[in-house]
C-alpha cells in the first residue's frame, strides 16, 4: 500500500515547509475565494479553480490559501474570483476564464497591481 | 453542465452550505451491471419531507435553508435520460443523502470527468470539512477500490495549509495514482499492464 509511505512524505512536506517559514496567518497571507454555486460552476467555475492550483503548483506560491464558496448573487459575472491580500480591501473579479486568472495570479496576487479590466464595479 | 463531476461539485456545495461537517462522496462504476452510481452523504442540517420534495421542482430553489437552485433538477433528468434516477433521504438535523444512478453504457449517459481533480479541489477548497471519497470499479467479477479520506493528511499538515504547492502536487498524485489504478481493471484486457 502506497498510503503508508504517502503520509510520511507529508511529513517530510511540513517539516520542509516550517523550516521555510512559509507558514504563517501574518499580515501578507493572500486569500483566493472562487464562487462555485451552480452559476459559477456552469459558468465554468471549475476551470478557473483548477487554473489557479495550477499555477500556485507551478510556480510553488506559498502563503496563499483557496478557498471555494456558494453562490455570491452575482450570477452574470461568474465566474467570480475574490483576492484578498493581507490587511488590503478584498478585490472582487468577474468572468474570471482561466486566462484571467493567470493575468491575476501573476499581476494582482504576485506583482501586487489589481487588474483593473475584470474587476466587478462596485 | 456536462460532466458528472461538475454536478458533484454541485451538490457538494449543497452540502457545505447545509453546515456538513463530514461529506462521503461514493462512486460505483458497476461494468457487470451495467451501472454507474454517484452518492453523497452529508451531516448537515437536513430537510424535513416537503422541502425534499419540492428539491427536484425546477422553479423551486430553498436559499434560505439550502442553497438549492437548478442544479438538482437537471441532474434528475440527466439519470433519468440515461436509464437511470435519483433517490434523497433527508432528515431535519441527521443529514441528507443523494443518490444518482445511471446506466453506464447508455449513449446519453454524460461522461464522469476527471474525478481526481475533483476530489481535490473539494478537499483543498474547503478545508472545514472531513471528506471521505471512496471510488470502486467492477468488472467481470473482478472489483477494486480507492478510498481517500483527508482527516489523516490534515492531522499531519496541521498548520500548513493544503494549498501548500508541494501539498497540492502531493494530493494530486495520491489521487491520480490510487484512482487510475482502481480504474484500470474497466480497460479492455488489450490495455492492461498486468
Amino acid at each position: 500500500m502506497p498510503t503508508v509511505k504517502s503520509l510520511e512524505d507529508l511529513q517530510k512536506i511540513r517539516a520542509e515547509a516550517l523550516k521555510k517559514r512559509e507558514i504563517k496567518t501574518a499580515p501578507g497571507s493572500i486569500q483566493i475565494v472562487v464562487g462555485m454555486g451552480t452559476p459559477g460552476i456552469a459558468a465554468g467555475a471549475r476551470d478557473t479553480l483548477k487554473e489557479i492550483l495550477a499555477i500556485i503548483e507551478e510556480k510553488h506560491l506559498t502563503n496563499i490559501t483557496v478557498r471555494q464558496t456558494g453562490n455570491i448573487g452575482l450570477d452574470s459575472w461568474e465566474p467570480i474570483v475574490q483576492v484578498i491580500k493581507g490587511a488590503d480591501a478584498p478585490v472582487t473579479y468577474g468572468k474570471v476564464n482561466p486566462f484571467a486568472a493567470r493575468r491575476i495570479m501573476d499581476e494582482h496576487v504576485q506583482g501586487g497591481k489589481v487588474v483593473a479590466e475584470y474587476v466587478v464595479p462596485a | 453542465m456536462r460532466e458528472i463531476v461538475l454536478h458533484l461539485l454541485d451538490l457538494a456545495e449543497n452540502s457545505v452550505s447545509a453546515g456538513a461537517g463530514t461529506i462521503r462522496i461514493g462512486i460505483c462504476e458497476d461494468l457487470d451491471a451495467d451501472r454507474l452510481t454517484v452518492s453523497l452523504a452529508d451531516d448537515g442540517c437536513g430537510m424535513d419531507p416537503e422541502t425534499v420534495r419540492k428539491v427536484a421542482d425546477p422553479f423551486y430553489t430553498g436559499r434560505t435553508t439550502r442553497n438549492v437552485g437548478l442544479g438538482i433538477p437537471l441532474l434528475k433528468e440527466a439519470a433519468e435520460t440515461a436509464n437511470g434516477g435519483m433517490t434523497i433521504h433527508s432528515q431535519p438535523g441527521a443529514g441528507t443523502t443523494i443518490q444518482v444512478s445511471f446506466q453506464h453504457s447508455h449513449i446519453d449517459r454524460m461522461p464522469l470527468g476527471n474525478l481526481a481533480e475533483t476530489f481535490r479541489e473539494l478537499s483543498v477548497a474547503h478545508p472545514e470539512v472531513h471528506w471521505i471519497d471512496r471510488y470502486t470499479a467492477r468488472k467481470d467479477g473482478a472489483e477494486r477500490t480507492f478510498e481517500f479520506d483527508d482527516q489523516p493528511v490534515k492531522e499531519i499538515l496541521a498548520d500548513v495549509p493544503l494549498t501548500h504547492p508541494d501539498v497540492l502536487a502531493f494530493l494530486r498524485e495520491t489521487l491520480e495514482q490510487g484512482l487510475g489504478e482502481a480504474q484500470s481493471i474497466l480497460e479492455p484486457a488489450s490495455l492492461q499492464e498486468k
